[in-house]
């Protein structure tokens, strides 16, 4: 058998690790940028949320975790922006433990940052985290105050003005989901969305979009998914709102490009993954017909 | 010495020789990284000979500790890729540990404490845990809406939370979760572990009720209804009212293929015909249809992973190594 055959046949797969951090390293500090398009299904979502009457009652369920921040944040920080930039009412709250965390570092980042004349309370609140998965979507579909006696950080929900007078989720204009896994966008929509006719759309990892595709149209109307949905909503969001990706003076604001920038290193990866499968497959190829011959 | 040792020398020496120039190269404005907060409470990340000149933000040693201990703890899972070894496995039990802590604390404090301690002894955890908790309200709606009370007199209360005694605070359906809880304890006990056994089969039985509902109506009635789609969908331009034949073309098929696809993956899965002939042809489109769903799946997968990658690398060149400015 060739040498160099018998060398790439019996190659360490660490070689391939080695490669695939250098394909993902070398973009990140050249910051490597490429154009992005947003599409229907993003493009779907940005008018839904731009076409709501100021004043809208948008739910944001942040149902992730640091895990997988890398990829769902900038999709959170992007609708939450948006919502404020709109006016709408923001209720946030969690299905997964660390929800409430991952709230309060998009509200320090976004709202406080960029809209700090909205009041707590008045224009958005942080109901916190309930554990009991779909159980809690079950329960805030009829009586949310069963289960809410409190707000994040102990204030009686009837103390604070946006939730006094609201008894289920019912009358939201939205649901926005951010997913991680379960439970998530799929139990927002069993539960949520499909018996009681409430718009939702999801932003999800990329594990999950494949198995949310069928929900579309019909029970969802629109979808961000993974990194690359998060980059084309920026991008929607910096056409229409040139101040979310630049300061007054001109200056990229990196904090609010975050989908766009990982797009970077995505590309170079997925060539490098392309090139493995297809040298994968040619050796392959190569070291039968060697077998065979010998 | 071996050759897996010259490799790892030789790669931890470039990256310290890229570290070395980097510094060099950029001036004063890169250098190891430390937390602060800034004045309006959001976090930045800093060199290390600029941390003590903050002008706008407090420099946060727990939150440079844990800025390092991150990073350590990203090289100590990173460093599985290399081979298996004992730092990685105390990443690995660290991570394991604090998060089923974390989680187990958070339970506690988010739920069983103001969601049936606070339903039970309201006025204990209003005191003693969850100020926010409107002993008045609680007082009133029980008043208002308690079946099941076994006689308590509620009324009597008169709304009025901070004088009321304990028993007429109490809402007295919420014994039942932590009579099922204490019993779902049970199993750490030396004998009578076949206690455990009720509130499990509750929950099964109540898990299964509930999402087979939730199945059947979004994911069984509402598919099925979504796959009923007309096989012709004429599309008009909106100002000129004519036919749009793009567009059309493009609806029309994509509901064709819809119907196509799930007919044929669909068949794939009848085994109650032979796969020959006809059948076996259109099953075999069917498996084509799976792959397609499966590649598309991966593709995605793949996506996710790196971005993932990519967070980290990120957190390692920005926030930890600060050689990349944010």
């Amino acid at each position: 058998m060739n040498p160099a055959l018998k060398f790439l046949v019996h190659l360490d797969r660490r070689w391939v690790f080695l490669l695939m951090a250098l394909a993902v390293m070398i973009p990140i500090i050249w910051r490597m940028e490429f154009p992005e398009i947003p599409t229907p299904l993003v493009r779907t979502v940005f008018d839904r949320i731009e076409s709501l009457p100021e004043g809208s009652r948008i739910l944001l369920a942040f149902d992730y975790d640091p895990g997988s921040e890398p990829e769902l944040q900038p999709m959170a920080s992007a609708w939450t922006w948006h919502c404020a930039k709109k006016k709408h009412k923001l209720y946030f709250l969690a299905l997964w433990p660390v929800g409430p965390q991952m709230i309060q570092a998009t509200v320090d980042s976004v709202l406080k940052r960029d809209y700090p004349q909205m009041r707590y309370g008045e224009d958005y609140v942080n109901l916190g985290y309930k554990s009991g998965n779909e159980g809690v979507i079950k329960v805030v579909v009829s009586n949310l105050k069963e289960l809410y006696t409190t707000d994040h950080f102990g204030t009686a929900i009837n103390d604070i003005p946006l939730t006094r007078d609201l008894v289920n989720i019912r009358g939201m204009d939205l649901i926005l989901n951010v997913s991680a896994g379960y439970p998530g966008t799929k139990e927002w929509i069993q539960y949520a969305s499909t018996p009681y006719n409430i718009p939702i759309a999801g932003g999800c990892t990329g594990v999950q979009a494949p198995l949310l595709y069928p929900y579309i149209p019909n029970q969802m109307f629109g979808l961000l998914g993974a990194i690359k949905g998060a980059a084309e909503y920026e991008k929607a969001l910096s056409d229409q709102y040139p101040e979310y990706a630049r300061d007054a003076a001109g200056k990229r604001r990196p904090e609010f490009t975050k989908g766009i920038e990982r797009m970077g290193p995505q590309l170079i990866a997925h060539c490098v993954v392309l090139g493995l499968i297809v040298l994968g497959n040619v050796i392959l190829a190569l070291h039968r017909r060697a077998l065979r011959a010998a | 010495m071996k050759r897996d040792t010259i490799v790892i020398l030789l790669l931890l020496a470039a990256g310290a020789g890229w570290l070395a120039y980097r510094y060099r190269s950029s001036g004063v404005t890169t250098g190891l990284g430390y937390l602060a907060i800034k004045s309006d409470g959001i976090p930045m990340s800093v060199p290390m000979h600029a941390a003590r000149e903050l002008k706008d933000a407090t420099f946060s040693w727990p939150r440079t500790v844990g800025i390092w201990a991150a990073g350590f703890f990203t090289l100590a899972i990173f460093s599985f890729l290399y081979r298996d070894n004992p730092i990685y496995k105390i990443a690995e039990a660290a991570f394991v540990g604090i998060s089923a802590a974390y989680w187990m604390t958070v339970g506690f404090w988010a739920v069983l404490v103001p969601n049936l301690a606070g339903k039970l002894f309201p006025r204990l955890i209003k005191f003693g845990a969850v100020p926010g908790l409107d002993l008045d309200k609680i007082v009133e709606d029980l008043a208002r809406t308690s079946w099941f009370g076994w006689g308590i007199d509620y009324e009597s209360a008169n709304g009025d939370g901070l004088t009321a005694a304990w028993w007429q605070l109490m809402n007295l359906p919420y014994w039942l979760p932590m009579i099922l809880g204490a019993m779902l304890l049970w199993r750490l006990a030396p004998k009578g572990a076949w206690i455990a056994r009720w509130p499990l089969a509750f929950i099964i039985g109540s898990t299964v009720g509930f999402r087979l509902v939730g199945f059947l109506g979004a994911d069984f009635v509402a598919q099925i209804k979504a796959s009923i789609a007309p096989l012709y969908v004429p599309v008009y331009d909106a100002t000129s009212g004519a036919l749009d034949f793009g567009r059309t073309f493009y609806q029309s098929m994509n509901n064709v293929l819809l119907l196509a696809g799930s007919f044929c993956a669909l068949l794939y899965f009848f085994f109650s015909l032979e796969h020959k002939g006809l059948a076996g042809k259109v099953s075999r489109v069917g498996i084509w249809v799976l792959m397609i769903t499966f590649g598309a799946g991966f593709g995605y997968t793949v996506m996710g992973r790196i971005a993932l990658l990519v967070g980290r690398f990120e957190f390692l060149v920005s926030d930890w190594l600060n050689v990349v400015a944010r």
